[in-house]
């Protein structure tokens, strides 16, 4: 099977890897790269536990191309607290808002983006943001709070 | 087991306080290492072909073309496992058909490769010689005497004679004389109730890595519930001495009862032995949809009699659970827990165990019991509209106390349930004003709690900090209950504590994270391993000092003298008995292991608003309250988690979730997309109430809050449901075109 070459940013590094035809996004950082952070969880679209940022904006990496993302800057879990917690993965642990964690790296993406477009979200928006990614432990309230409480600590 | 009453209802110092977990970091941080994220030199990976047939002899597999395909490693069918050889073991033959396929999705082959595309290529060599049969998806169908059998001889003695062979299994619980019951009743009510299919709806999908050596010796990483479980399963399987397979628990995404068992563990350790590299094998969520176990569907008849003045004279119910493909549906739990809220004189509980062509089912959060309450809850629902009568008063004057006969046969010690439903009635939600359309529901329910094996370790390290390990993974924040039940009973701070999961290698057999056993029977060996290092430290103490062992007590995380004849000696602390312990008799460790009794049961009352679209069918959620007894809650926060959680999928299960089958047996819903789990915007906030009734069975007062929550919540929204309608629902879940139909009906 041949392959292709494909050169992107993950969480601020140079990476080059070869990919197989129709090679997927999430396959190629969790295999490929080692970063496990995103997380594989229905392969369809509908979980939400692989998303990851594409020069700023979410994205399912298990529904992106890896050949598509030549030259972009990829951002995921495992790069958002690397000096330290980040202030999002701080207000996850302060509410308790990882229960199992598998849909953490996700829910953290998710909630990056919005905060990033939207630094003072209502509740309402917040809900909108998430309803893409599946949470089974917790029902999202402590997630919910969560976020809202990250969006007033960088306020203050 | 007797009530220690030097911890009851004592004044903690760590238990009960909202700690932070000591997992959190790797959790938001994307460290933690779930079971696909392991991976190891020279891995294969591994693909399972599965039966598109629901009901199909297997006449003949052909792998030799896959077998010669570059790339594949190896090629297992049933035949490669030793207890092929041996009884058949059902949970074999669900990971691996036998000489059937028994529903849609059901393993016939698996195939390791160097890499997922070339173990696809290989899956369709594979040529499978069916012979179609006939099937049944359906409970009810299942037991007619027409119906297409499944097993010849799954049926035991419990099944009266002449019943049809895919009733395998009967059940009765119960006292009194229920018909002279019925009689004393101004009301009778008697009604037919269903629900559906639903999975436990964990993230993360089956995964492991197996590694065979050619030692004959194992290594299994694994997302289960259960390491000493798989190690037990997988061994006999695979004709393996326990002690030659090490299984290690991953961190794990989710289970709700379904990763108590196997499915595909033994898979990848027969391609493993056969390949001689390691295998890993996660599971696609089709598959896990398919091929995993989901709950048991039910249908179910009801009948109680009431007085006027709302007392229960009788209550009886028939239950029909269908388990899938293999005997052991929870249907015995379902028997045993309907009525388990209710001090009655007359009840009996009959239950059907039934086979049909669906996936084994596992156990998924109280298994048996919300279905069963379901049914009990709805009717005593309908009674109190029929009498005019308040459903939580109604309650509350039947309501289980210490002392009532269960209708499993148990005296209940004390237990909360009455406090539960005086949560609920205090509450601002159950005065809220209801608008058009809109309805409130309100409903109890009961689980058992299990104790079970039990074996915990800890050493007391010479800095003076604590490493604590347990054998069950943690699967809802337990390393951190546990760290706090061993620094209180030491008297030291929380976060001297750490506590690790074991691998099998490590401490005795640990009966599997289910039944909300942790943080009582763990919890439990905790408490009991930390004082036998208290008692160490007392005698380490006592030989520094040159008095007696006994002349020492314990307090405050110091040894200190117990009494005036004891001498004057200032206190040792724990870091200051560790750090000079080489020079007292080397290292410090605490032990206990049991098979822990006296699991308090739990219960819950849940309070529930809906508004339904007359329009759509599309039901809302308004307002939620959970009210239920932890005992002595360890960390509020996990405890609230777990109040949420379950109420959660009882929400998605009533009004969304379930299994569709096609006329062809085949499963229409394999994924997130048509099998719709509730997101956020789904959800109303989930208002708690914690009860703390100690149970005195535990030291600390502890009772498991993992399970009940996810039993009141099928009847207390059809209750609200029916009352926003006008008419009574009996089928779950109520999905916008039932509830259409119940108002066009």
């Amino acid at each position: 099977m041949s392959k292709k070459p494909v050169q992107f940013r993950l969480n601020g590094a140079e990476r080059a890897v070869f990919v197989e035809g129709g090679q997927n996004l999430l396959d190629t950082i969790r295999r490929g790269l080692g970063d496990t952070s995103p997380k594989w969880g229905c392969g369809q679209g509908t979980c939400g536990a692989c998303t990851v940022l594409i020069d700023g904006q979410p994205h399912l990496a298990c529904l992106t191309l890896a050949e598509a993302v030549e030259g972009r800057e990829i951002s995921t879990n495992a790069g958002l607290g690397a000096n330290g917690l980040h202030p999002l993965q701080q207000a996850f642990m302060d509410h308790f808002a990882a229960q199992c964690g598998f849909c953490t790296s996700g829910m953290l993406m998710a909630a990056k983006a919005l905060l990033d477009r939207n630094p003072n979200p209502t509740r309402d928006e917040v809900i909108e943001a998430i309803s893409g990614n599946i949470c089974r432990c917790t029902g999202y309230e402590p997630i919910i709070d969560a976020i809202l409480d990250a969006a007033k600590r960088r306020a203050a | 087991m007797a009530l220690d009453d030097r911890f009851h209802n004592r004044d903690f110092k760590v238990v009960g306080n909202r700690v932070t977990r000591p997992d959190g970091i790797d959790k938001v941080t994307g460290r933690a290492r779930f079971g696909a994220d392991m991976t190891a030199p020279g891995m294969l990976i591994a693909k399972v072909l599965r039966s598109p047939h629901a009901h199909a002899r297997i006449n003949g597999i052909d792998t030799s073309k896959a077998e010669a395909l570059p790339g594949v490693k190896a090629v297992v069918t049933y035949a490669d496992f030793a207890s092929a050889h041996a009884p058949d073991d059902d949970n074999l033959v669900n990971c691996m058909a036998k000489d059937k396929a028994l529903y849609d999705g059901h393993a016939v082959a698996a195939v390791a490769a160097i890499s997922t595309a070339v173990a696809r290529k290989a899956l369709k060599l594979i040529e499978v010689d069916y012979e179609v049969l006939p099937h049944v998806t359906d409970v009810d169908e299942a037991m007619k005497p027409d119906a297409p059998v499944l097993h010849e001889d799954a049926q035991d003695e419990s099944v009266p004679a002449g019943t049809p062979k895919n009733v395998v299994r009967r059940y009765e619980f119960g006292h009194g004389d229920v018909d002279a019951g019925f009689a004393q009743a101004d009301k009778v009510i008697e009604r037919s109730f269903r629900t559906e299919a639903a999975h436990q709806g964990y993230i993360e999908p089956h995964a492991c890595l197996a590694s065979y050596g050619s030692d004959g010796r194992a290594d299994l990483w694994c997302c289960t519930q259960g390491q000493y479980a798989v190690r037990a399963m997988c061994a006999g399987m695979l004709g393996m001495q326990a002690s030659d397979l090490r299984v290690t628990a991953s961190e794990i995404g989710g289970g709700f009862g379904g990763k108590t068992t196997v499915f595909i563990e033994p898979v990848a350790l027969a391609l493993s032995r056969k390949a001689g590299k390691p295998v890993k094998l996660v599971m696609e969520r089709s598959e896990v949809f398919r091929a995993s176990g989901p709950t048991a569907s039910t249908s179910i008849d009801c009948k109680i009699g009431m007085t006027k003045d709302g007392r229960i004279t009788a209550g009886r119910a028939e239950l029909r659970y269908q388990g899938g493909a293999f005997p052991g549906s929870p249907v015995e739990f379902g028997a045993m827990s309907g009525f388990a809220p209710y001090d009655l004189e007359n009840v009996q509980a009959i239950g059907w165990d039934v086979v049909t062509n669906r996936p084994k089912q596992a156990a998924y959060r109280a298994p048996g019991a919300p279905m069963a309450a379901y049914a009990v809850e709805s009717v005593i629902d309908e009674l109190c509209q029929e009498l005019g009568l308040d459903p939580l008063e109604v309650r509350i004057r039947n309501c289980a106390h210490e002392g009532t006969l269960s209708p499993y046969g148990v005296t209940y010690p004390k237990i909360g349930l009455e406090e539960t439903l005086k949560a609920v009635q205090s509450h601002p939600n159950w005065t809220a004003p209801l608008g058009p359309n809109q309805g409130r529901g309100v409903a109890c329910g009961f689980w058992f709690n299990f104790g079970g094996n039990t074996c915990v370790s800890l050493n007391i390290d010479e800095d003076g900090t604590v490493s604590l390990s347990t054998g069950n993974p943690d699967i809802g924040g337990s390393r951190a209950s546990m760290s706090q039940m061993c620094a209180e009973e030491l008297g030291i701070p929380y976060d001297r504590v750490r506590c690790s999961i074991a691998d099998t290698s490590l401490l005795g057999y640990n009966d599997v994270t289910d039944g909300s056993r942790v943080t009582f029977a763990v919890g439990l060996a905790t408490i009991k391993a930390a004082q036998d290092a208290i008692k160490k430290m007392c005698g380490r103490a006592a030989a520094i000092w040159g008095i007696p062992e006994d002349a020492v007590e314990w307090e405050d995380g110091c040894a200190k003298p117990a009494g005036p004849n004891a001498g004057e000696h200032p206190p040792m602390s724990l870091a200051e008995i560790a750090a000079v312990s080489s020079q007292t008799g080397g290292p410090i460790a605490g032990h206990y292991e049991c098979n822990a009794d006296g699991a308090g049961v739990s219960f819950a009352t849940h309070l529930v608003d809906v508004e339904i679209d007359p329009e759509t069918g599309f039901t809302k959620v308004l307002r939620y309250l959970v009210a239920q007894d932890a005992g002595k809650a360890v960390n509020p926060d996990y405890v609230e988690g777990q109040f949420q959680g379950g109420a959660v999928q009882g929400i998605g299960w009533s009004l969304n979730e379930e299994y569709i089958y096609g006329e062809d047996g085949r499963l229409q819903n394999a994924g997130f997309l048509d099998y719709r789990i509730p997101v956020a915007s789904d959800l109303p906030m989930i208002d708690t109430v914690i009860v703390e009734v100690p149970n005195p069975g535990h030291p600390y007062g502890v009772r498991g809050v993992g399970e009940t929550s996810i039993v009141p919540p099928l009847a207390a929204i059809s209750n609200a449901v029916s009352h926003a309608i006008g008419k009574r629902m009996t089928q779950i879940p109520m999905s916008p075109p039932r509830i259409v139909e119940a108002l066009e009906g």
